[in-house]
């Protein structure tokens, strides 16, 4: 970005810019206005914009009917757990697999990327039969586990791209130091890796935050998550679409400050290894 | 290079992680193929250890299966298209110096971090519903007929959801790579003349060609098991029923344990072979 | 870097804390699973006084109904033991019970006075003539229609309406300028909403889903005549995007004073009654579902009710909230404070033998609705199974789902009815074969 880009093509590009970001953001904008809108303003023909009598009603009446607190708890518990459990596990692997590839490292990597292929409610009756027989529904332990597992995969394969960015050289001289195996990971090498490893963190929460299918089915009351919350205002009778706004922004609204302020991360260290 | 001693360390090191997916996937697996050759209908309390290939047989002779694979690439294919184009237009878009360009990523990626749940019920409600959504009155306005998309363009209307999510993932990774790029040789190229269209040809989109191919392989991942979306939706109506819908169907709806699992089996399968495939590309897109 | 550091331990941190606190709790507390509707939802308002008067805590999981079923069916199949109360309808519970999955509610105490409760439920909610799920709210279908668009059309509602009638009074009152449809009816997939619609429909048209040895009968002519009407009538009358409709999206277009007519759950008329959400709530009349004619009419018979799963802990204290929540005091209680419209319906006899329950506009209709409907005897050609919008059999919910999408179809204009009928017939034949009929 050397080089010195006129006003006028600066104008354009910010305005092409914002009308598309403004584009992608506005089911979320509508949603944010119809929260605060009466049930009856939410369909109102033609629809209102901006100026309308604000009310909190529909966020105290979903507060009202139930435990926002708790859900809200046990996704922070759940989406993190499974994180953290899951980078203690893969940091070691992927190490391994890029700094000391051996001969089938590169099929032991696909592979357990093909264990996300398994269509989740073809093993439904098994996890639910195993959970069960193991006295564990309705733990938060027993979904940072399965979380845990289902993002493992993809944890190993972001830290192995990250790893393997990282020139050997550097590993060979602090091992002429004499730094051994374990001081050499944790003085040398996840310092370096530490942007990847932030935004691998950052893409699991999000990805274990927005998971629906087993946190529902294998959770009541303990361990249920934003995502049984927001079940139970999906449908109900009557007119709903301010309430449900108001359910749903509540649903988001931690992972989206969460993302807001780790975008700058985000935005740097995705990669997938797609960067040489 | 490796050392024996380090050798036998980094087994050590890939061994829990290899142990947990092994444990993960072979008890679930392993209880799935045996349920899958059981007559498990548990509403009717019938359990019948082996009843040999009837339900693989049954399933892939149902006239909905194969209909049921045809919409799963169908929809696969169309979320794809939708992210990749877009995504490296807006990759490029967002690589602009503009102002508040942090801002405009955050605007951008943010749909990203919505629950498939909450994105399926906004867009079913507020936007494709007829009567009181976003797009009937766009088109009220307009002077047209409001149109019903999810039972008109259903396939259509599931695939613009799940772009709209996945678009900020492919938009990320090819920003990256899109940064990645060697301005002077752009520079260079500009001064020789040569037009935008075949310097986007010609440098850019090789440059991205790595980044795409992974887009490409992690989102299948993520796209073939999609679920919530046509659950809250269209609930498998109009043609929407994927594959994995369709074991969802065999499994909860009709609560037939033993035909569902064979069906889980078959998707594994299938969606195996579909990763062999896309992983020799990315493997060799690995090696250099 | 240093803010997500920040993030992630403060997170955490809070998380454990979380942990901690949710350690405590009441010694004893009973889990109900329960579906989001307004009748549900008022109760678990009024928890607090049963756990006032009981000691008994209430923990409540509330789901929407498609995915309530998920999680209660799976939790009843491979015997979870997550709840100790479920909310279930008249569908699963004849089946439950017959894999003896259900406790029997058949020692409820004298003050519960059981005899009191409507015959039509109490039949639908047993097996081999024990109770198994007290109801908390029954119904049955009815027109629920507007006066004033009525007077304008010129025409006068009949007490028992015939299907003729109903198409040309949706003619009528269609008028596509002002947004009002002469007729909104469910057409949206699954055997619990067009689905369940259509077959009620298809009751008074003579037509039914299998003859007595269980042969489909889709390809009759009764049911493409069922189907051609439907079509015919709503893509004359109906709302644009009737396929993907079912009770809350016409319940919202009713509100709305876009829907002429209305035929649907009777519970739906306390809602459109109802002057705090419903734009048209003193024009609406009410009328039974219509007939051809031919000896049964088009409504169907359910009740929401509450059961407790046989793997429970708490079976005492599980009754003791069935009894509170399904009795006679409940239903006063919530008069008091909500008035008698507001009531749960269509479960108690002496509701309905209440003076001041009886001026309320749909009291009377509700109950000759109910009344009208039989599970036992629910098609003109005789039937080998139970229901009247539904075969108690298990594989039911599995393929009418499929074959309401069909039909879903076809409304949509996807396909013809004679082809939606024939895969619907398909469908039937294999979902039979496989069950081993």
């Amino acid at each position: 970005m050397a080089r010195a880009v006129s006003t006028k093509q600066k104008v354009i590009w910010t305005a092409l810019a914002w009308t598309f970001g403004l584009l992608m953001f506005f089911p979320i904008l509508w949603t944010f206005l119809t929260s605060f809108k009466t049930e009856g303003q939410a369909i109102a023909d033609p629809p209102v914009w901006f100026f309308f009598d604000w009310t909190l009603e529909n966020y105290s009446a979903v507060q009202e009917r139930s435990n926002y607190p708790k859900a809200l708890m046990n996704s922070i518990v759940i989406a993190v757990g499974s994180t953290l459990l899951g980078i203690v596990i893969a940091v070691p692997a992927a190490w391994a697999m890029a700094f000391v590839p051996g001969k089938y490292t590169k099929d032991v990597l696909l592979w357990m990327l093909s264990t996300k292929m398994l269509p989740a409610v073809g093993v439904l009756y098994p996890l639910v039969l195993l959970a069960k027989w193991l006295g564990v529904i309705d733990s938060r332990i027993l979904l940072v586990v399965v979380l845990m597992l289902i993002n493992l995969p993809i944890i190993v394969w972001m830290l192995y791209t990250y790893f393997r960015e990282i020139p050997g050289e550097i590993l060979e001289a602090s091992r002429m130091d004499g730094a051994s195996l374990k001081s050499e990971i944790i003085y040398v090498l996840t310092p370096m890796a530490l942007p990847g490893i932030a935004s691998t963190i950052l893409l699991n929460i999000i990805l274990a935050w927005n998971e629906a299918f087993w946190t529902i089915l294998l959770t009541t009351v303990n361990a249920a998550p934003l995502t049984a919350f927001i079940a139970s205002f999906s449908a109900p009778e009557g007119l709903f679409y301010a309430k449900l706004s108001a359910a749903s922004m509540m649903a988001i609204a931690p992972i989206l400050i969460m993302g807001w302020f780790s975008q700058k991360q985000l935005v740097r260290g995705l990669t997938f290894g797609a960067v040489k | 290079m490796a050392t024996q001693h380090s050798r036998s360390a980094a087994r050590i090191m890939i061994a829990p992680a290899v142990f947990l997916l092994l444990v993960w996937m072979l008890i679930p697996l392993c209880m799935t193929l045996y349920f899958s050759f059981a007559d498990y209908r548990p509403l009717r309390a019938t359990f019948e250890a082996w009843i040999g290939f009837d339900n693989y047989v049954r399933f892939l002779s149902s006239s909905s299966f194969l209909s049921a694979v045809g919409t799963t690439l169908q929809m696969v294919g169309g979320i794809l298209f939708i992210t990749i184009i877009g995504g490296v237009f807006m990759a490029l878009l967002l690589d602009k110096q503009m102002f508040g360009q942090g801002i405009v990523r955050i605007l951008v990626i943010a749909p990203f971090f919505v629950m498939p749940t909450v994105s399926a019920l906004v867009w079913k409600n507020m936007f494709f519903n007829v009567d009181n959504g976003l797009f009937s009155y766009l088109y009220k306005w307009m002077g047209l007929q409001p149109y019903d998309f999810l039972s008109q363009a259903p396939v259509f209307s599931i695939v613009i959801i799940v772009a709209w999510q996945w678009l900020p993932f492919a938009t990320l990774i090819l920003l990256t790579a899109v940064q990645s790029l060697d301005s002077e040789q752009l520079e260079a190229a500009e001064m020789d003349g040569a037009p935008a269209v075949s310097r986007f040809r010609f440098i850019i989109l090789p440059h991205l060609s790595r980044a795409i191919t992974v887009v490409i392989l992690i989102q299948t991942i993520f796209l073939l098991s999609i679920f919530a979306e046509i659950f809250v939706t269209t609930n498998g109506a109009f043609g929407t029923r994927t594959l994995t819908y369709l074991v969802y169907q065999r499994v909860l709806e009709s609560q037939n344990v033993g035909l569902g699992s064979a069906g889980g089996i078959i998707a594994v399968i299938l969606a195996n072979i579909v990763a062999i495939f896309l992983m020799r590309i990315v493997g060799k897109n690995l090696d250099n | 870097m240093s803010i997500n550091k920040m993030l992630l331990t403060s997170t955490v941190g809070l998380g454990l804390f979380a942990g901690i606190a949710a350690a405590d709790g009441h010694a004893k507390t009973i889990t109900i699973a329960t579906v989001n509707n307004g009748d549900m939802i008022r109760m678990q308002g009024y928890t607090d006084q049963f756990t006032e008067e009981s000691g008994i805590a209430v923990e409540w999981v509330t789901l929407e109904e498609n995915v309530l079923r998920q999680r209660v069916t799976t939790d009843i199949t491979t015997n979870g033991g997550s709840f100790d109360i479920l909310t279930i309808g008249m569908y699963e519970t004849p089946i439950w019970a017959a894999n003896e999955w259900l406790l029997p509610l058949d020692d409820l105490s004298d003050d519960y006075d059981a005899a009191d409760i409507l015959p039509a439920m109490a039949n639908g909610l047993s097996y081999e003539g024990t109770l198994y799920a007290a109801p908390f709210y029954g119904e049955s279908s009815m027109v629920m229609y507007r006066t004033d668009l009525m007077e304008e059309a010129g025409l006068e509602m009949p007490d028992a309406p015939t299907w003729d009638f109903i198409a040309e009074a949706a003619a009528a009152m269609t008028d596509r300028d002002a947004e009002i449809n002469g007729i909104c009816l469910r057409g949206k997939a699954g055997w619990g909403e067009g689905g369940a619609f259509i077959t009620a429909m298809a009751n008074s048209f003579g037509a039914r889903p299998f003859d007595e040895n269980w042969t489909p009968q889709l390809d009759s002519e009764e049911w493409a005549n069922t189907l051609n009407f439907y079509k015919d009538m709503m893509d004359a009358s109906g709302p644009a995007g009737y396929a993907t409709n079912g009770f809350n999206e016409n319940l919202s277009l009713f509100q709305q004073g876009k829907c002429g007519m209305w035929i649907d759950a009777t519970v739906a008329a306390s809602f459109v009654t109802n002057p705090d959400e419903s734009t048209v709530a003193d024009s609406v009349g009410f009328t039974l579902a219509p007939d051809n004619g031919l000896g049964k009419r088009s409504n169907w018979l359910w009740a929401w009710a509450l059961a407790i799963p046989a793997g429970t802990q708490q079976e005492a204290e599980a009754k003791q909230f069935i009894e509170w929540a399904t009795s006679k005091a409940y239903i006063e209680l919530v008069a008091e404070n909500e008035g008698w419209a507001n009531v749960p319906p269509g479960a108690r006899t002496s509701l309905y033998e209440n003076p001041e329950y009886q001026e309320v506009a749909f009291a009377q209709k509700t109950l000759d609705s109910i009344l009208s409907a039989d599970p036992t005897d629910p098609t003109v050609d005789p039937v080998p199974y139970v229901g009247v919008q539904f075969a108690a059999i298990p594989e039911w919910a599995g393929f009418w789902t499929e074959v309401s999408q069909e039909f879903s179809a076809a409304y949509a204009g996807q396909q013809t009815v004679e082809e939606a009928l024939e895969k619907a017939q398909a469908i039937t034949e294999e979902a039979m074969e496989a069950a081993g009929y």
